[in-house]
């Protein structure tokens, strides 16, 4: 896993204007800079917004994430709960419930 | 000169962002507690006013994240986020950096932080600010308490942190408001946006407002976590609050839960500052 990757790249995206240009210009470059599985490229690409919040991206992040993708709010809940039908409970970071009660 | 003013409010972005989505009678109400708070914060003729927020991911992440941090920009923006998302129009925000100097650098006297002179305000400011100040016209000190990014700061810190700023504040001959904003109980950006667990929101409120400092350190995050969300691991801004008004007590001007605006809507006053 590389989560760390997911979310600095998300991270950047949502506030740096140069991330931004890059991912309108050459996705896959931008993609390229973060060292990131087969699995998390795929799931940004796509984008698979449930995946990415059951792989443990921070809400914070991933629903600007989602609407610069074009989701509305209902519909970036909804994919949420989706992810978690289809993939199981959030696998680590803050909402995964194992580590939420450390 | 000292505190003038001082008081909580919420931050969520669905307060703006979502706001025609709202009970609009519940909504209303919620809008005009917000601005008695103007009101009552112009009264207090403040120089500036130091706005300790709980921000998310908009400046500050994992590659280097401070436990405390404190802003002392000449100038900052906000929105980070997209404006028509979050409601409200980008803006130029007047820092007070020489003020905000000497106030780190008291602090700095037993807290240890961080500080910034660039800071992008996201909506964890920019809600707040929207109603409070509105033309955008006071010069503004944000503080940020990492809410968001485990390991977080204790809480018994968080309120040494507002001691500390208290201490700062009376040092200096400028007049200074503080207003805190996080919580209380929300589950935001999650599947489970929407929920708020009122009875422990109405709980801890009664500790705050009453100033009951040893209850209010008692929170443990696990517990927090289970019954108020991520989200309520925000309550370190109040908890900061708290410390820079020990010995007052609050005045509660507005609190329900509104769904779509993910959160526990609560402005609060503190009085006999």
């Amino acid at each position: 896993m590389s989560l760390y990757g997911v979310q600095k790249l998300i991270f950047q995206l949502n506030r740096d204007p140069a991330a931004r240009k890059r991912y309108e210009e050459n996705f896959e470059g931008l993609l390229a800079d973060f060292e990131l599985t087969e699995e998390e490229r795929q799931a940004i690409r796509t984008p698979d917004i449930g995946l990415l919040y059951v792989m443990g991206v921070n809400g914070q992040l991933l629903m600007h994430y989602a609407a610069l993708r074009g989701f509305e709010w209902s519909a970036y809940i909804e994919a949420m709960k989706e992810g978690e039908r289809k993939y199981g409970p959030v696998r680590t970071g803050l909402y995964s419930r194992a580590e939420g009660r450390r | 000169m000292s505190l003038v003013f001082a008081g909580v409010c919420s931050h969520a972005p669905g307060i703006t962002g979502r706001k025609e989505r709202a009970d609009p009678v519940v909504r209303d109400a919620f809008y005009a507690a917000y601005d008695r708070m103007r009101v009552a914060l112009e009264g207090s003729k403040p120089d500036a006013l130091i706005v300790i927020g709980a921000e998310h991911f908009a400046n500050f992440f994992m590659n280097n994240m401070p436990s405390l941090c404190v802003g002392m920009g000449e100038v900052y923006e906000g929105p980070i986020e997209d404006e028509a998302w979050l409601g409200i129009k980008r803006s130029k925000v007047p820092g007070a950096p020489d003020l905000a100097k000497r106030v780190i650098e008291d602090v700095m006297q037993t807290s240890d932080l961080a500080y910034a002179q660039e800071w992008k305000f996201d909506h964890g400011i920019m809600v707040p600010l929207s109603f409070l100040t509105p033309r955008y016209d006071l010069p503004i000190i944000p503080v940020n308490i990492n809410c968001q990014g485990p390991p977080l700061i204790p809480l018994a810190r968080c309120f040494e942190f507002g001691r500390a700023l208290r201490r700062a504040c009376d040092r200096v001959p400028e007049r200074i408001a503080i207003v805190g904003t996080g919580g209380i109980s929300h589950w935001p950006a999650t599947p489970d946006s929407g929920k708020v667990n009122e009875a422990w929101d109405r709980a801890f409120l009664e500790r705050f407002l009453n100033g009951r400092r040893d209850e209010l350190l008692a929170y443990r995050d696990d517990e927090t976590w289970r019954e108020a969300g991520q989200g309520g691991l925000e309550i370190r801004t109040f908890i900061a609050v708290s410390g820079a008004t020990e010995g007052a007590t609050g005045e509660l001007w507005f609190y329900a839960p509104i769904p779509i605006f993910a959160v526990g809507c609560t402005v609060a006053v503190m009085k006999g500052i």
